[in-house]
């Protein structure tokens, strides 16, 4: 079967095709409807011609782990009430986020003790070739981005939902979220450059995720919306990068368009609340105390 | 994988698709396109599905499970939350009467 391969890239060249066109004709109100199709075809598409990629272990807890997460979000999505969708929005948004974590976690946790034969590795990439400190700084940087987009996201869906109505501010609280993440950041330097300890990584992941934590919290309900659209831009660029890694151009093309587009986006929809986006993000810091 | 390069034009156009994608876009869209877009990166399913596919220790299945269960919900929901918002623009087009 050698022309699997040729068909399985056509069908992600497709894929990215359509998301394109779809996303186009979202960005239209008389042709928004369709859109949503066209994306959705393309999903498909993609998600099937992954099941046909050779080489593929795990098949069966693959397709019911495809299963169980499509009806589970498919099921909560049709009985949320409609005044209840920014939430959905973040939850969906954190769990993508999560997923791009997850392929870096994966990837990561799958080099540990091959850290000397590193560049013998390159179990993820498509056509075997050896993986280097770019292909290792990607997936951490895609993992860091989709970590602090899920739990940012998670709070985010806490807040809106009315779980969580108070803001947590506190003196001294940008010196620490700037502390978190510099260490996080260390963290993934020293994975990068090939220190692949499992103590590392989790450390790593523990940051990052803390870090989209305590950036969000003493964010307001009211400004959620303009985070929300920034994680999904987050999530969209930790796609693309862990789209780089696995050598998976529909992931790199949805990725990249998904965090150009988000980012544009946000700005346009804090600019319509008449904020600037370091306002809101940065606002509530602000003078000694906080005020609430 | 691609080519260091070549990668890096990809990414340099994919970039300019999306900001031009939503340059004009009027404001009562904002949300159902930031929905989309959500759903769009929902592809990252494919790739938590090539990671569990590779997987070879418990630990690595285990992530990877999580990963492809993470990202059929955010394709899922995303289809479904994207596509009960755009429904509220049936009666706007042409032929339709105007709410």
């Amino acid at each position: 079967m050698a022309w699997l391969p040729g068909a399985i890239k056509a069908c992600y060249f497709l894929a990215a095709l359509l998301f394109i066109l779809g996303l186009k004709r979202m960005s239209s109100p008389r042709t928004a409807r369709g859109g949503i199709v066209w994306a959705g075809v393309g999903m498909a598409l993609a998600v099937a011609a992954t099941f046909a990629l050779p080489g593929l272990a795990h098949r069966g807890p693959m397709l019911a782990a495809v299963l169980l997460g499509t009806a589970v979000a498919w099921w909560s999505g049709r009985r949320v009430a409609m005044t209840a969708m920014p939430q959905m929005v973040a939850l969906y948004n954190g769990m993508g986020g999560g997923a791009a974590a997850a392929i870096g976690g994966a990837e990561l946790v799958g080099y540990v003790g091959t850290a000397i034969t590193l560049l013998d590795g390159g179990r993820f990439t498509a056509d075997g070739q050896a993986p280097g400190t770019t292909q290792l700084a990607l997936a951490v940087l895609g993992a860091l981005i989709g970590a602090v987009s899920f739990s940012g996201s998670l709070v985010a869906f806490a807040k809106l939902q009315g779980w969580l109505d108070r803001r947590f501010v506190f003196r001294g609280q940008r010196a620490l979220n700037l502390l978190v993440f510099a260490l996080a950041v260390a963290a993934g330097v020293a994975l990068a450059s090939g220190l692949l300890a499992p103590g590392l990584i989790a450390g790593f992941f523990a940051l990052a995720l803390l870090f989209g934590l305590m950036m969000t919290l003493p964010i307001g309900g009211a400004d959620m919306p303009v985070v929300i659209s920034l994680y999904n831009a987050f999530t969209g660029l930790a796609v693309a990068f862990e789209g780089f890694v696995l050598g998976n151009e529909a992931m790199i093309i949805a990725g990249t368009v998904v965090g150009a587009a988000g980012t544009l986006l946000t700005q346009l929809m804090a600019k319509a609340m008449n904020r600037s986006l370091g306002n809101v993000l940065f606002g509530s810091f602000g003078g000694a105390g906080g005020g609430t | 994988m691609l080519d260091g390069f070549l990668a890096l034009y990809v990414f340099m156009l994919a970039a300019f698709t999306g900001y031009e994608i939503i340059a004009r876009v009027p404001v009562i869209l904002h949300t159902p396109l930031m929905s989309g877009s959500n759903f769009v990166h929902g592809i990252v399913l494919v790739g938590a599905m090539i990671a569990l596919g590779h997987a070879q220790t418990p630990l690595e299945i285990g992530i990877g499970f999580a990963g492809v269960l993470l990202g059929a919900g955010n394709a899922a929901g995303g289809y479904v939350v994207t596509e009960r918002m755009l429904e509220m623009f049936k009666s706007s087009r042409p032929g339709g009467e105007a709410r």
